[in-house]
């Protein structure tokens, strides 16, 4: 990456975080929503469930709610790049003498900054509610490696629908599309309460992955499952988001050099 | 003649069945002001996106300032400044805040690009609003927002696409001085716009644009001149006049008048000017026709761009 890159997507990137300095509330919202749903998850809902292979539900939850954070991620990616395309600032951004890529980058690396704050504010809260990661500092860090990495896959689709639709109400659509995602998926539930077919979609849903490799990591309990999918979270963690980012980045890029159509 | 800055040859763009661009060819010497004129869906916006390298032609060549849109796009665009049809803003940040972001993105130095937001923010009029979001600024000066941004790295070459339409009469008036001055330190602008006196007061040339190709070109005067004379209008108050009216000019001049009997106007070309209006007042006093107005006048640029797109207007009725 040449100077100039650098400089560019670092104004980029300045430009997103002032963005937010303005308007704080979607942020704020996009902070504080996870926490609602742990709250609700792990209070209201929480007494009638039951861990597989016993322990805390909160603790079996939270690793979930982690993941979730980072999926709903999507959304804030979306919104603002789709936003762009539609008022004609991405074409302004366009006509000028900027670094290949320096656009794209600066958007991924706020949103990057984004899902660490983001991540950091789940992470209190889970230890606020009493959820605590058991396995030590070097497989912890790992496992917020693999929710960051989930969430750059998240910031690669983000740009390619958004580059794809160019309409930022549109966004509606993800925000309903991201729960049956998230339901069908073991954050909230195991697979193996559910029916045999949604079930098998749960164990096999790549949000399924990181959240069974969070647990793994954070020694928190799994959901018990023995099947393949189980025996790997970890692998599948990291083999998902980077299958996601090879498919949606091409297609992100092409679609950005296809904006002179 | 200075060297041509811009130049198009052959220039081709197809969208679905629409031919937006069907083989413009386009030269604009280096320093002068360039109106475009053409009716909707001319292909003026089509021709201003491939020249600033936002949409790429299906054919032709297009060079500005030196470099190929198509192989050198970032080298045009260090050199061009551009302001779209629509207001493109940032509407979260402020007047200020939009300045700079610009301004670093054309790789100014931080202290440059502070002091050329604060000059362009003067300038433009918008230091009182520089610091509120650009989202909560009347359309007018978000326009003027717009504008200062294009200006923002001092480009040799500007495009300007319908640049005052929404503004009020005095925001117009700010814009056309601004086109001025530029084109004065020698700015090359190409601009787009509906109002032909904008184009008659603005421009050094004037290209008519329709069905996506150059019907006619050259300087205002000599666009004029292809509709003919100058003309001798007579404006009536009673439509029962309109026969002896035009008996009478008719007869004095030895033109054929032509006849607007809804708006009680005759009309006729005015080969010898001020003498033909001479005769035509005489002629009307001795057949006893009071007239409400009587008036000698170029043509104007709307009525020779009227004539030019004829064809078009036709076909759409
Ligand atoms: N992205 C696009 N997709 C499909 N058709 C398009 C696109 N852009 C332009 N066109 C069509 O190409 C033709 C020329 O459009 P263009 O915007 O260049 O006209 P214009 O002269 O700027 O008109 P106006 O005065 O209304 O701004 C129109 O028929 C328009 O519908
Ligand atoms: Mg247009």
């Amino acid at each position: 990456m040449s100077a100039t890159a650098l400089t560019d997507t670092a104004t980029l990137t300045g430009r997103a975080l002032r963005h937010w300095r303005r308007q704080p509330t979607p942020v704020l919202v996009t902070l504080l929503f996870p926490i609602l749903l742990v709250l609700m998850f792990g209070y209201l809902l929480g007494g009638a469930m039951v861990v597989p292979g016993g322990g805390d539900y909160r603790e079996f939850l939270l690793p979930g709610m982690f993941a979730m954070t980072m999926l709903f991620g999507v959304e804030t990616t979306y919104t603002a790049v789709a936003t762009d395309a539609a008022r004609g600032v991405t074409d302004r951004l366009r006509s000028l003498p900027v670094a290949r890529g320096a656009v794209i980058a600066g958007r991924a690396t706020a949103d990057g900054l984004h899902a660490v704050v983001a991540l950091a504010v789940m992470l209190a809260c889970g230890l606020a509610v009493g959820w605590r990661p058991h396995a030590g500092v070097g497989p912890a860090l790992a496992a917020v490696g693999l929710l960051l990495l989930l969430r750059l896959a998240m910031i690669v689709v983000g740009i390619h629908l958004a580059l794809l639709l160019r309409a930022p109400e549109s966004v509606v659509a993800l925000q309903i599309l991201v729960w049956p995602v998230g339901f069908a998926s073991s954050a909230f539930v195991a697979p193996q309460t559910m029916p045999g077919w949604l079930g098998a979609v749960a164990a096999y849903n790549p949000l399924s992955a990181t959240v069974a490799a969070c647990r793994e990591l954070f020694g928190n309990p799994g959901w018990g499952g023995d099947g393949f999918t189980a025996r790997h979270a970890v692998a599948l963690a990291v083999a998902w988001p980077l299958a996601v980012i090879a498919v949606a980045g091409p297609l992100a890029v092409r679609r950005w050099q296809r904006l002179d159509r | 003649m200075p060297a041509p800055i811009i130049t198009t040859r052959d220039l081709r763009k197809r969208y679905a069945d629409t031919h937006a661009l069907a083989g413009l060819d386009l030269t604009v010497p280096a320093g002068v002001v360039c109106a475009v004129l053409g009716p909707n869906g001319a292909g003026k916006s089509t021709l201003v996106r491939v020249l600033a390298t936002l949409t790429r032609p299906d054919a032709g060549d297009a060079r500005v300032a030196g470099h190929d849109v198509r192989a050198e796009p970032r080298q045009v665009r260090a050199r061009i400044g551009l302001l779209g049809q629509h207001t493109a803003v940032d509407e979260v940040l402020g007047g200020r805040e939009n300045l700079l972001l610009f301004g670093r993105l054309h790789h100014l130095s931080p202290t440059r690009a502070r002091a050329r937001a604060d000059e362009l923010l003067a300038r433009f009029d918008l230091t009182d609003v520089a610091d509120r979001p650009a989202g909560t600024y009347s359309g007018g000066t978000r326009r003027r927002l717009d504008l200062a941004a294009a200006l923002v790295a001092d480009p040799p070459v500007l495009f300007l696409d319908e640049p005052t339409t929404g503004l009020d009469p005095r925001a117009r008036t700010g814009v056309h001085d601004a086109v001025r001055a530029l084109a004065d330190a020698g700015t090359t602008v190409l601009l787009t716009t509906q109002y032909l006196e904008e184009a008659d007061r603005l421009a050094d040339t004037v290209v008519v644009v329709d069905h996506g190709r150059v019907v006619a070109e050259g300087t205002p005067e000599r666009l004029r001149g292809t509709l003919g004379a100058d003309r001798v209008e007579v404006l009536l108050d009673h439509a029962g006049d309109l026969a002896a009216a035009t008996d009478a000019i008719g007869a004095a001049t030895g033109a054929t008048p032509r006849v607007d009997p809804d708006a009680l106007r005759v009309g006729v070309p005015a080969a010898d000017r001020v003498g033909t209006l001479g005769a035509v007042l005489a002629a009307l006093t001795a057949a006893g026709v009071t007239a409400v107005d009587v008036t000698l006048r170029r043509p104007t640029l709307d009525e020779v761009f009227l004539h030019l797109t004829a064809d078009r207007a036709a076909v759409a009725r």
